[in-house]
């Protein structure tokens, strides 16, 4: 009973409506309707590591890695043809329906489970990225994993978690989406819990997976308001009723909710303050995992889901006042994160908190409307926060520790790690013309704009004072993310080595991987230099919403004022960062840390916000309110229970006393005389179970006896 | 296969394994293998027919004429116009399926895995008279011959408690009487349900004294017993009026006590943690479902105008027992009991896409009954297979399970992930489309309410992954405890493998393939919906 729809005509309809032309976007042949192997590939496969695995070459590596490659040429390959032409694309299966009139309005819809895949320039991008990074890392992987406990086990859970993104960016509906999203969080938990001998593992595992699931609620309510309202969980249909615009429609009335909700499931996945809380924790995994979730895998999932629902934070008369709640979250997300890297000994933890850093610049970047910016610092950032972990995973792998005052002079030893490392950090920090710096210009330029009159930025959705003001917080943010990353530098590579035994540059099967990032890293900027080469913006960015008219902003020409002050942020955190850590390397462990009264115990607790969640939520809920609920189980509805048995018995035994001595004193009872009317507490004294049930059955047969007899007359 | 239509099919299905009861006890004693080959023939033939007719059932015929299929109408008890009536509507083939599977598994696990006192035949004779209750429930269209079904079943598992069950000494609370736990929860649970029973016979006299033929061309002042005619004149508000609360409220309370709906839950968790691993994954897995199977079979169409006023009290009580039993479990230390605690969340999921009244809602019911029953029913085989080898089921001890026992824990690790709702596996669709019913409910139904018990419940999704996830960690995580060493502990033998690979399948199939269930129970959620709208109106 399946049948296959393609749709790709769908979202254009929308275009065409709004007068723009659609003959820019081509169906993409075979390319796109045979795009539905990028997410079913991986999940098959890692169902069969996990049966056939340990027999296979390389005990489950090889066909793992198989499979990325597969999904990277598959990316790659739609990539370069979006690029020249872009590519609309919709495939569904029908799973079931269910239902005709109980959604929302739409008496005589449907609710449809689909299946399907969407070919469009946005998720084609995360495919490329998935593909491209996720290929990479598992080829270094190879290395890194080498004679691990559960080697196979490990490939299986990695190709699952690639595979669940891809079910989720492929996804041109909530429902799938929301599936490929709870995928992602269990492959993210067996991840991060792989070494479960440790507790600490596992509880960061159920830790991620906890805080993304309160996440979670968000997204589920959001989407059940979203589909509920439209009658409909495609995005197209969804796109389409936003197209015709708000008003009293149902989706308008609860847009604000609805994109509350749905912000609140980004910013889980997306580690957003304050439920950033996890992701810091999930270095318990191995850090091949780190590199893949933080590029490319799980924390892009909120900023995606962000622009696969776009129009929608940005049409007037919907979700548009959550505008100014998403930059403020991102602002402080990119802030306060990046101060918490300056304190952090262990070299992932400093990662750790970067990527979230840079995560508020993307999420910051989506509600201030500059989406192209937002989504080409997700792809640029993929390819240094991988390289980056997995450098530092080389690092680890040679020093046997985590931390930074274990290390130190290790560019002598380890030069392609030394090398790529400096070239992801200074991408990271946005030194010109590295990738980070031209994304995150952008991202600068958009804030800039919608701090501009011409944006119509009201106040309801924020304001052009609000949008200045993160603009500020962004700069100086830059300025953070290149001082933190110069102190890791340095810790990392210069000074003396303070660890044990004599490290070794990592095999070529992960410094080749290195290398490849590194390139990215440097070029990918080129994709997209405003006025110049507009490739990303052409392929994946503004002119999928054509239809909903000037409703995205990307900068059409580089504001050279604004990137110079941006260089000139990183360019001074490097600087300043030399000038604490760069001297008097061998004494550089005594100045590791900042000891600034108030601030630096402050960033030491992690501003308290992990002690406020254990202390006064989870520890209260598992403890003495679960204790509560079972003690009133116990002790006060069971009492009832037990009390009314034991009431029937007293009951019974009074009777029964009446009877034999009141009525019949002459008879005795003797001891093996059960009684009748039978009390719970006095069967449970003689334990004569069968006994018991006979009389039971019996008593049920009179009482049905009864009820029968007085039916008949 | 004409005869195989006529209601042959349906009453070989039910009575077959009654046959087999008899045939099991006609075996000397001794003969244990000859025991266990009888009953597993007996509950595969039932199996097998079940799934024949499955096939046999005609998915769309829904429109011409009669909602019930292969079934048949016979005069049984003339004096109360009670009839032997039988068939299946998209409603009750899932269930029907669903227990017959069970029980065949249930058989087969037991193979080697018998309780004391041991002997098998008496375990397994009631294995299959249980059987034929739980089919029978499902088929049954007649109350009388409901309220026998329904009452069949609780025979057998007060046994299966009370004589397999476990021997350790409870002390009660406030009255401070101690006593073995099997004796306490099997006479705790036939109680409980014989007082819930006992109104809900109430309840069918009532509907009986109260149904008139002459509505639907019969004799005028005749009564009747027949589900499908007196959910006909509910359709016409023959029981609407001030005697239909009380009707409500007395079929209310016999079915709240089966599913059971907090707060008439606490013979629940005593009769799960002493009852045989079987007994718990029989209970778990087909007996709670005749619970909310009557409230979408008898209540809701019978008598639509009370449903829809009882709907936001029964709405309330189901998100009340989602976050009552998660919290619940979260204190267990026990890991049997907090299985059994688990139970009463997901059926108050259940019963919550129930009290919507909407084909979602509903849909998301019967889906969430099949996969509780997979679902719950494995994790009850699991605990007992651990509990078997480590004699104890305090979590605590059980730490490094994983290490000792890779499979069980693996297998221990997927179920509990279909448990807390992973989409992708079967939990997920009851959950998330009863919270989606529940955003819009029945046009006249407080959404203000519903949608407040939407996020509630939602908040219910994340306390029961926090307490699967802590009892993966403290029983399979971390290094076993050195008590264990030297000790037996073989992995999954291949009995369980047998008896379990299908659930594990199913588990997967109907995640992936919703269509499994929906394809069967759509059309006839759609019929039972109608008709509630129907007559009130909306």
């Amino acid at each position: 009973m399946t049948h296959l729809l393609a749709s790709a005509d769908r979202l254009l309809l929308a275009a065409e409506e709004a007068g723009h032309g659609a003959e820019e976007f081509a169906d993409g042949g075979i390319l796109a309707s045979g795009a539905w192997l990028i997410p079913v590939v991986p999940m098959v496969v890692a169902f069969l590591i996990v049966f056939f695995g340990k027999r296979s070459p390389y005990k489950g590596w090889a066909m793992a890695t198989g499979t990325m490659a597969f999904v990277a040429l598959y990316g790659v390959v739609l990539f370069i043809s979006n690029l020249n032409q872009g590519i609309t694309y919709e495939g569904a299966v029908h799973l079931a329906d269910i239902g005709t009139q109980s959604l929302g309005e739409h008496v005589g819809d449907i609710f449809a489970i689909e299946w399907g895949w969407m070919v469009d320039g946005l998720s084609i991008m995360m495919y490329f990225v998935v593909g491209v990074v996720g290929l990479l890392v598992f080829i270094y992987a190879k290395g890194y994993m080498e004679g691990d406990v559960r080697h196979t086990w490990f490939f299986a859970s990695f190709t699952l978690f690639a595979g669940g993104m891809l079910v989720l960016v492929s996804a041109p509906n909530l429902i799938q989406l929301i599936v490929g999203w709870e995928l992602v969080g269990v492959a993210s938990y067996l991840l991060i819990g792989h070494y479960w001998e440790e507790h600490e593992n596992s509880s960061a595992a159920i830790k991620a997976f906890l805080v993304n699931k309160v996440a979670d609620t968000g997204l589920f309510i959001g989407a059940i308001i979203v589909g509920t309202s439209v009658g409909s969980f495609r995005f197209t249909d969804i796109m389409e009723a936003i197209a015709a615009g708000g008003g009293d429609t149902p989706l308008a009335r609860f847009a604000f909710w609805a994109g509350l909700a749905i912000f609140i499931g980004a910013m889980g996945k997306s580690a957003q303050f304050p439920l950033h809380v996890w992701l810091p924790d999930a270095m318990a995994g191995p850090t091949p995992v780190s590199a893949l979730m933080h590029a490319a895998t799980m924390v892009t999932a909120g900023v995606y889901l962000i622009g696969r629902m776009f129009p929608f934070y940005m049409v007037e008369g919907f979700a548009d006042e959550v505008r100014g709640i998403i930059i403020v979250i991102g602002a402080l997300t990119l802030f306060l994160t990046g101060l918490l890297a300056l304190v952090q000994d262990d070299i992932k933890r400093v990662l750790a908190y970067s990527t979230l850093s840079q995560l508020g610049y993307m999420v910051t970047a989506m509600g201030a409307g500059a989406y192209t910016a937002g989504l080409f610092h997700l792809f640029t950032h993929a390819f240094f926060k991988a390289l980056l972990f997995l450098g530092a995973g080389a690092v680890i792998h040679a020093v046997h520790s985590n931390n930074m005052s274990d290390m130190g002079g290790l560019r002598k030893y380890m030069p392609y790690t030394f090398w790529t490392f400096v070239i992801g950090s200074w991408a990271l920090a946005g030194i010109p013309v590295l990738a980070g710096f031209w994304s995150k210009d952008e991202i600068l330029a958009g804030v800039q704009f919608a701090g501009s009159s011409e944006s119509g930025f009201s106040i309801a959705q924020g304001g052009a004072g609000l949008a200045n003001l993160v603009l500020v917080v962004a700069i100086a943010g830059a300025f953070v993310t290149a001082f933190y990353m110069t102190r890791a530098v340095w810790l990392t590579f210069f000074g003396t080595y303070k660890g044990h035994g004599t490290p070794h540059e990592a095999p070529r099967v992960m410094t080749y991987p290195l290398v490849g990032l590194a390139a990215g890293s440097a070029l990918a900027g080129f994709l997209n230099v405003p006025g110049v080469t507009e490739f990303f913006t052409e392929g994946v960015g503004a002119r999928f919403f054509e239809g909903f008219g000037g409703l995205e902003h990307h900068v059409t020409s580089i504001d050279w004022a604004l990137a110079g002050l941006g260089s000139a942020a990183a360019i001074a955190g490097v600087a300043v960062g030399y000038t604490i850590w760069g001297p008097d390397r061998e004494t550089q462990q005594a100045r590791d840390t900042f000891s600034i009264p108030v601030l630096y115990p402050l960033l030491r607790h992690k501003y308290y916000i992990d002690d406020f969640y254990m202390d006064g939520v989870v520890r209260p809920v598992r403890g003495p309110l679960a204790r509560a609920v079972n003690w009133f189980n116990d002790h006060v509805i069971d009492l009832v229970v037990n009390g009314a048995g034991w009431l029937a018995a007293v009951v019974a035994r009074a009777v029964y006393f009446f009877d034999q001595r009141g009525i019949d004193g002459a008879i005795h009872a003797s001891a093996s005389v059960t009684g009748g009317g039978g009390g719970l507490l006095r069967l449970l004294q003689t334990g004569k179970v069968q006994q018991y049930a006979i009389l039971l059955f019996a008593g049920t047969v009179i009482l049905v006896a009864g009820f029968v007899s007085f039916a008949i007359f | 296969m004409g005869w195989f239509e006529s209601g042959w099919g349906l009453s070989l299905v039910v009575f077959l394994p009654m046959v087999g009861a008899f045939a099991v006890l006609a075996i000397p004693k001794a003969k244990e293998e000859a025991q266990k080959q009888t009953a597993f023939l007996f509950a595969l033939a039932s199996f097998l027919l079940s799934v024949v007719v499955a096939f046999q059932f005609d998915y769309g015929a829904l429109g011409d004429g009669s909602r019930y299929q292969l079934g048949t109408d016979l005069q049984w008890i003339s004096a109360i116009s009670s009839r032997y009536h039988i068939g299946i509507d998209g409603i009750s083939l899932p269930l029907l399926v669903l227990s017959t599977f069970v029980t065949l598994l249930s058989v087969i696990y037991t193979w080697n895995h018998f309780p004391d006192p041991h002997n098998p035949k008496a375990f397994l004779a009631l294995i299959l008279v249980l059987a034929t209750g739980m089919a029978g429930t499902f088929v049954a269209l007649d109350l009388i011959l409901f309220f026998v079904f329904f009452e069949v079943v609780l025979l057998p598992m007060y046994f299966m408690i009370g004589i397999w069950g476990d021997r350790n000494e409870v002390t009660l609370p406030v009255l401070r009487r101690t006593t073995e736990m099997r004796l306490y929860a099997a006479i705790k649970f036939f109680l409980f349900t014989l007082f819930g029973s006992a109104f809900m016979l109430l309840g069918f006299l009532a509907l009986f004294f109260r149904s008139d033929m002459g509505l639907v061309g019969g004799t005028p002042g005749a009564h009747t017993f027949d589900i499908e005619l007196l959910t006909e004149m509910g359709g016409m508000g023959v029981f609407a009026g001030g005697a239909a609360f009380w009707i409500f409220a007395a079929l209310f309370l016999g079915f709240a006590v089966k599913v059971p709906m907090f707060p008439f839950h606490t013979w629940l968790p005593d009769a799960h943690t002493a009852a045989p691993t079987v007994g718990s994954v029989l209970l778990a897995a087909i007996l709670l479902k005749l619970g909310t199977y009557a409230f979408v079979r008898i209540s809701l169409p019978i008598l639509p105008e009370e449903a829809e006023s009882w709907a936001p009290a029964i709405a309330i009580l189901a998100v009340i027992g989602i976050i009552y039993a998660s919290l619940a479990c979260l204190a267990q230390t026990d890991m049997k009991r907090l299985i059994a605690f688990s139970s009463v969340g997901h059926m108050g999921f259940v019963m919550l896409g129930i009290a919507t009244l909407t084909d979602i809602g509903i849909n998301a019911a019967i889906i969430g009954m099949v996969a509780h029953g997979v679902i719950t029913g494995m994790l009850f085989f699991l605990a007992g297979s651990m509990s078997h080898r480590y004699h104890t089921r305090e979590m605590a001890r059980l730490g490094g399970n994983q290490k000792l026992m890779p499979i069980m824990g693996g297998i221990l690790g997927f179920t509990a992930m279909a448990s807390l709702g992973l989409p992708g596996l079967a939990g997920f669709w009851g959950e998330f489309m009863a919270l989606l019913a529940s955003f819009n409910p029945l046009e006249g139904l407080s959404l203000s309410l519903f949608r407040t018990l939407m996020i509630l419940g939602a908040v219910g999704t994340v306390l029961t992954a926090g307490y699967m996830l802590w009892m993966l960690q403290k029983v399979n995580f971390g290094e076993p405890s050195a008590e264990w060493e030297g000790h037996d502990l073989h992995d999954v033998d291949r009995w369980e493998m047998a008896a379990w690979a299908p659930m594990l399948v199913a588990i997967l199939g109907i995640g992936v393939f919703p269509r499994i269930v929906f394809g069967a129970t759509n059309e006839a959620v759609i019929d039972v919906v109608d008709g509630i709208r129907a007559a009130i109106g909306v």
